[in-house]
């Protein structure tokens, strides 16, 4: 499982870093999300995986009495998630204004603030 | 509980920005407001300082969750200094915006935006919980994305898109940093984090950590091969919103460079040679970037790269000295570009362009305003006793006694260059002979302003301008200060027992 997440995560970034490097303004945003995605499962993955036990202390005991599945993970999952989905409405909308204005949606042109006045 | 009041500054920009989104359409009650409150945060902000530096470090538990489980609130003196400069910048941009920023802007929500991002800011200096500086990093980013696109003009957006991109992919590398970093320590504490990555045998994976760290903090501060999305994004948006970017954004990337890598990354050469060497890069190309520009909010752009080159060199030189160079400068460079960016939104006001080709001749129509603006100019360059002059010092003696000459080296390139820009800035735009421009339609000019609203956009600028004075005049003071914080930093356990308690370390 561990190593099959390992290679997903490779592709997520991999994939997400070469849609950043195209020239459209789409494909940036895409390149965006799927390196979010990535770094989401990468937190999952290295807060070990640990399947079927809940963290939950029985009702007798007052402490846990086997191995749990560690919930931080989850949490800063949830929290990066909601965060990056956040970023990524706004990015969508200021790529529609960007294109609605400069009416191009090719990375190459838009370099007027880089040119010397 | 004395150490609450580690959380007001936070709690205080909340307060405003939720009240000023009360106030939506009252634009007169916003700018009220605004004002008011940045002078109730720079009052809580001087005593958190005088709290902290008469206590020690503060610390509070959010939610009585002790460290390591829950996330810490620590006001040492580093974070306190930051917390003052912060609100003194604030309080100086809240009152240039409500002169210069065009009501049809104030209607879509700057000023609670504005109050988001130092609320952003406010938190990053404080927390001391890795992934909560990942979320006071959002807030900062979402509100800074906000306000660089206000308005809507072609040049922003276009701006506005690189900055962007750069930005949320910093964000995803400060994000993957964090997710390794807890997969080989499982804590998420910085001081925790300090006691078990020295803790740790494989050190290539610290290492790997530490990278990240630094590459997502470095685009963030706009470091040596990474910062080519400030020159093509600050020039944008409206001086405002520039002074409060040049002056702090940058620096809040710095200030998580100087903590993680002397909090949890400590002691690896590998780690120190890189730095030094992104330092004296960024210090050449950020002044070389400089040299051929036109536009004056372009040379000041690069001349932030250039700078940020010398806090991240004296954090490389490791030694006390030299960081308590680099938190002067910190201290320094803050206040002054927040003031430089202030002064180019008043130049443009007068004369109505940026271009230094088409500006000139502002010293004979404004003798007492171009004094005024001369002085953020020479404590830019530290010509002695103004405040660029004694991180400097303290920098080169530092790298003398490393022998570390290339360093030396890059420190004179740039601030000879920096001394070159400045000299050529005052010649172009306040000696020489001033062009008849065309009348810009549309465009309030200086001297057709009401007498209000000149006050509010000359106050800020006399207010940093004397702070900038004392930090130079009384630099007695600030060295005490910097070597104090430099001091804490070095000698981390007593950040480490002031956040976990005693016995915690103990076990």
């Amino acid at each position: 499982m561990e190593f099959i997440l390992a290679i997903l995560i490779g592709i997520f970034y991999a994939s997400g870093l070469y849609m950043m490097l195209r020239r459209s303004l789409v494909k940036l945003i895409i390149g965006l999300i799927l390196i979010g995605n990535g770094a989401n499962l990468l937190i999952f993955l290295l807060g070990r995986i640990t399947k079927g036990l809940p963290p939950i202390i029985p009702g007798e005991s007052p402490v846990f009495l086997k191995a749990y599945a560690d919930p931080i993970p989850q949490a800063l999952i949830l929290t990066a998630i909601v965060i990056s989905f956040g970023l990524q409405s706004f990015a969508i909308v200021l790529v529609k204004r960007a294109y609605s204005v400069v009416k191009t949606d090719d990375l190459d042109q838009m370099n007027s603030t880089d040119q010397f006045s | 509980m004395i150490q609450h009041i580690v959380l007001y500054p936070i709690l205080i920009q909340v307060f405003i920005a939720i009240l000023l989104l009360f106030c939506w359409s009252r634009v007169h009650w916003q700018k009220v407001i605004s004002v008011v409150g940045s002078f109730l945060s720079l009052g809580i902000a001087i005593i958190l300082f005088i709290t902290t530096w008469n206590e020690g470090t503060l610390t509070v538990q959010a939610g009585g969750w002790d460290a390591p489980f829950g996330i810490s609130f620590v006001s040492d003196t580093f974070a306190a200094t930051l917390i003052l400069l912060t609100a003194i910048s604030g309080l100086a941009v809240s009152v240039f915006s409500v002169g210069t920023i065009l009501p049809a802007r104030l209607k879509f929500g700057y000023l609670p935006i504005f109050h988001f991002l130092l609320l952003g800011l406010n938190g990053a200096f404080l927390t001391g919980d890795i992934f909560n500086l990942y979320v006071w990093f959002e807030v900062i980013i979402i509100s800074s994305f906000v306000l660089i696109t206000i308005g809507g003009e072609k040049a922003q957006l276009e701006g506005a898109l690189k900055y962007f991109t750069l930005n949320i992919f910093a964000s995803m590398i400060f994000l993957t940093a964090v997710a390794v970093l807890y997969g080989i320590t499982g804590s998420l504490n910085m001081a925790d984090l300090s006691i078990k990555v020295a803790a740790i045998e494989n050190r290539g994976l610290v290492e790997v950590s530490a990278v990240l760290f630094l590459i997502g903090f470095g685009i963030k501060s706009a470091l040596f091969p990474l910062y080519f999305w400030l020159p093509a994004s600050y020039h944008t948006p409206p001086p405002a919103v520039s002074a409060i970017f040049g002056g702090l954004l940058t620096k809040v990337g710095v200030y998580a460079i100087i903590r993680v890598f002397t909090l949890i990354f400590v002691g690896d050469v590998f780690l120190e040679n890189i730095i030094l060497t992104l330092a004296g890069f960024t210090l050449v190309s950020g002044a070389l970037g400089a040299l051929v520009q036109n536009n004056i909010v372009k040379i000041f752009s690069y001349l932030i790269i250039c700078h940020i080159g010398y806090m991240i060199l004296g954090l490389g030189l490791v030694s006390e000295l030299a960081i308590a160079g680099a938190v002067f400068y910190l201290i320094h460079d803050i206040i002054v570009k927040t003031n430089l960016f202030m002064v180019s939104g008043l130049i443009y006001r007068i004369k109505g362009t940026f271009s230094m080709r088409d500006l000139g001749g502002l010293y004979a129509k404004y003798p007492l305003l171009s004094l005024l603006m001369a002085i953020p100019f020479f404590s830019l360059v530290g010509i002695p006793p103004l405040s660029g002059f004694w991180p400097k010092l303290a920098l080169i003696t530092e790298s003398f006694k490393m022998s570390n000459y290339w360093l030396i080296a890059a420190v004179l390139f740039a601030t000879f260059i920096t001394f070159y820009l400045i000299a050529k800035i005052w010649s172009e735009v306040f000696w020489k002979e001033g062009k008849v421009l065309p009348k810009l339609y549309n465009f309030r000019y200086f001297d057709k302003l009401k007498l209000e609203k000149k006050v509010q956009i000359v106050a800020p600028i006399i207010f940093l301008a004397f702070v900038s004075l004392f930090i130079g005049f009384g630099a007695e003071y600030i060295q005490q200060l910097a070597l104090r914080v430099a001091n804490e930093l070095t000698n981390n356990q007593h950040y480490v027992q002031s956040v976990l308690g005693e016995q915690m370390i103990a076990n």
